[in-house]
């Protein structure tokens, strides 16, 4: 055991080192911090700046390590593209508009698309030219997206699109679009989808933000009236559309989980709270039942930082990693859950404020009011429990009232 | 990046796995829960002739020279199997107590037998039921003679020789501990056989009156001596105990499968896919807290008491929650003498206070941050 880079992967690093030396600026001691102009800047700024840190990273190979050099990729293996990671991570760099795109969208389109059009989109999103979005969960179809209603009917050579979408991340500055119709109300409900892209200009298409309970705007609602996509940007066959979903969701619960780990205020934070905070009988920290809650935290976060350890010593060696990687965010969002809030009683009266006025800047506060929605994006914690019971453990999948009848003859409620 | 055993070390586990299962199924443990044997002789036996009880003892000492990461994958089969013998006494403490602190002559005398399993060794600290520290040990080890009792001491009725932590004479706070070694079968010594939760393993209440004993380590370094012991043992245990809550995994899982009520598997139900899911989930921050201490020990690492805590902690925490959550799985079988629920629910709570209560380690944790200056 040691946690060494092999030879190859320390050239590798020294080598990703130096370039992003030469083009961008390391992080600030403080790491996280409310004053990190990535979060100052209005939004069209941001994008700016993301799109030209994109074009940069493209043209070096860096944008997608695994891919192959012909889509814009540096052919890498993905060890490689997680020891680019690490290291961009040191850096004031800006991230997250490409990631859905280049994540699960183009994946899809490559992998179910011709060649032809492959190529047309590819390069364009790895240079950050356009932006793509994935349009899958409805007001009816959360967890449960295969109930989605989105209507897709054939016209001809083109399909008429009505209905509305939901939580779709980034709808609202996104080029393209990946969206799951149901076109054939009467068959099963898994067999009746197909999956289209489609440019989010196409008329007939509005984006409407979602106001979030914490305050920001991160969603949106898309809807579709009358939007015409030719059948020529179908993916998949027709009424094939939820195995080509599969392949773009399993490529989301990979990308959602695997980043949040450093997504809030932590055990470090905490401890300097529980320094700073006298209680009744002195410092938090001096507290038994405050040292208590921080050593649990404390060690789930360890334990689950060399869970990620154990997965990147096998791609390092060039095997798929053990289902073991599959915990991480039903670790981590419920965690920052019951720590921010855990950090807002040690406030007591106080932990109400929020901003400036707060202890930390009201790192825990924003913390508290982001938890609910980690829970819930990329997988509840109640479906990722499923997903480990049925696809890890082998438990059967649950007894579904909703199989053998066609969906326009099942239940509904309001 | 190389976060995982060899695969030498992973053979030498698969080994482990079919000699355990072949020679220590669960109707050996209950053999030893319901007879009077204090332990499986003929199982340790055959331990010792394989070379285990010396994995991490030189070759020097008669040992076989491996190393921790070794003593680890052998420690998680163990677990697994609830094998009822005394290897956490006599090795991740005795041993580890000697190879810490022995003198050259004092580990030449006790390594190889240990190693052979010729000799069987422990380590006595509770005196009854609080936690032992600075303040509570009344034990007294004074000119080489020993006074006081021991209780519970763990295989204290079969050890041939003990390790105590005693009171010595001069110092003050934390400095007035100090260890002495004792023959146990030597004139002052008597013991007496305890009840506990798990009769598959046997502990004492041990009496000493007079008896003979001499110094392992440097008079006052006792508790600090014992606490580096304990953070070494703790990371060994940890293995034993992802591997006992693995084992329960496995029987919640395949009762789940095999089980109908209602008309379906009881695995199709949330309320159990859910529980299972949560005992995976903590089952695997175990392994990787252990994977990290067993790091930690075999580089002797600056992190080991943090590495320590952290794996005692959470395999503790996994193991207690498989073992309970297993039994509830079972539903009304679970509770029966019948299933085996009930032997990994004695052992789980027995590993969970043989090295001290977690509360001890998460206090002992935080000290360790604070130190490092983690904020």
């Amino acid at each position: 055991m040691d946690f060494n880079d092999t030879p190859a992967e320390a050239k590798f690093r020294t080598e990703v080192r130096a370039w992003l030396d030469a083009n961008a600026k390391p992080k600030s001691a403080t790491g996280f911090s409310a004053e990190n102009p990535r979060f100052q800047r209005n939004e069209a700024e941001a994008l700016k700046i993301a799109k030209a840190w994109q074009a940069k990273k493209a043209a070096k190979g860096y944008a997608r390590v695994t891919w192959p050099k012909e889509n814009g990729g540096l052919g890498g293996t993905p060890m490689q593209q997680v020891v680019y990671s690490q290291e961009e991570s040191k850096f004031d760099v800006p991230s997250g508009f490409f990631e859905i795109g280049l994540g699960m969208c183009i994946p899809t389109v490559t992998h179910y698309a011709s060649k032809e059009v492959a190529a047309r989109y590819v390069k364009p999103a790895l240079n950050g030219e356009e932006i793509w979005c994935q349009l899958f969960s409805e007001p009816s179809a959360g967890s449960d997206v295969a109930g989605l209603r989105t209507r897709a009917e054939r016209d001809g050579d083109d399909w008429i699109v009505n209905g509305q979408k939901v939580w779709t991340s980034g709808a609202h500055y996104s080029d393209y679009g990946i969206v799951l119709t149901r076109t054939d109300p009467a068959a099963q409900k898994h067999k009746g989808l197909t999956m289209f892209y489609l440019s989010m200009k196409s008329p007939g298409v509005e984006v409407k933000p979602i106001k979030q309970m914490s305050g920001g705007a991160n969603f949106n609602e898309v809807y579709f009236t009358n939007v015409r996509i030719p059948d020529s940007q179908r993916l998949g066959e027709v009424g094939a559309g939820w195995g080509v979903a599969l392949t773009t969701l399993m490529h989301e619960r990979l990308a959602v989980g695997g980043g949040q780990g450093g997504a809030g205020p932590d055990i470090k934070e905490l401890i300097a709270l529980a320094r700073e905070t006298e209680l009744e009988d002195g410092p938090a920290i001096r507290n038994a039942a405050v040292r208590e809650k921080i050593a649990e935290w404390y060690v789930r976060g360890q334990g689950l930082k060399y869970t990620t350890y154990r997965t990147l010593t096998a791609l390092s060696q060039g095997k798929v990693p053990g289902p073991e990687a599959s915990i991480a965010k039903i670790v981590v969002a419920p965690k920052m859950q019951i720590l921010s809030s855990f950090a807002m009683d040690l406030e007591d009266m106080g932990g109400v404020m929020t901003g400036e006025d707060a202890a930390q800047n009201g790192a825990f506060q924003q913390s508290y009011m982001w938890a609910p929605g980690l829970r819930i994006a990329g997988g509840t914690d109640e479906i990722l429990k499923n997903i480990i019971a049925e696809r890890v453990l082998g438990l059967p999948a649950d007894i579904r009232v909703d199989k053998d009848i066609p969906f326009n003859k099942l239940p509904t409620g309001r | 990046m190389n976060f995982d055993f060899s695969d030498d070390q992973k053979l030498l586990k698969d080994q482990a796995q079919k000699f355990l299962t072949e020679k220590c199924p669960t109707k050996a443990v209950r053999k030893i829960l319901e007879s009077d044997e204090p332990y499986d002789k003929a199982l340790w036996k055959q331990i010792g002739e394989m070379g285990w009880l010396g994995t991490a003892i030189p070759e020097e000492f008669g040992g076989l020279g491996l190393g921790h990461l070794e003593l680890c994958v052998i420690a998680e089969e163990l677990g697994r199997a609830l094998a009822p013998v005394p290897f956490s006494s006599s090795v991740y403490l005795a041993t580890e107590a000697l190879l810490l602190a022995g003198s050259d002559a004092q580990k030449k005398k006790y390594l190889p037998k240990l190693a052979s399993g010729e000799i069987i060794g422990t380590f006595a600290l509770a005196e009854g039921p609080q936690p032992p520290s600075p303040k509570t040990v009344k034990a007294a080890f004074k000119s080489g003679k020993l006074d006081g009792v021991k209780s519970p001491v763990p295989d204290g009725d079969i050890a041939d020789f003990t390790i105590v932590l005693a009171r010595s004479p001069d110092g003050q706070g934390e400095r007035a501990l100090s260890l002495a070694i004792v023959d146990l079968k030597s004139p002052g010594v008597s013991r007496r056989e305890v009840k506990t939760i798990d009769a598959s393993r046997s502990q004492a209440e041990l009496t000493f009156k007079g008896a003979a004993a001499e110094a392992l380590g440097p008079a006052g370094e006792g508790w600090d001596l014992a606490r580096r012991v304990l953070d070494r043992a703790a990371i060994l245990m940890a293995f034993e105990q992802v591997g006992g809550a693995d084992a329960c995994l496995v029987m919640a899982k395949d009762y789940a499968i095999n089980r109908y009520a209602f008309g379906r598997q009881i695995g199709s139900f949330q309320a159990i896919k859910h529980k299972l899911a949560d005992m995976y989930v903590m089952n695997e921050l175990a392994r990787s807290n252990a994977y990290f201490g067993a790091w930690a020990l075999s580089t002797n690492a600056p992190d080991l008491p943090e590495a320590a805590a952290g794996a005692r902690i959470s395999a503790t925490d996994a193991f207690s929650n498989a073992a309970q959550e297993n039994v509830q799985t079972h539903g009304g079988m679970g509770f029966t003498w019948e299933l085996d629920c009930h032997l990994f629910y004695r052992r789980s709570k027995v590993l969970s206070l043989a090295l001290g209560a977690t509360r001890v380690w998460k206090d002992r944790l935080i000290s360790h941050l604070e130190k490092k200056n983690v904020a």
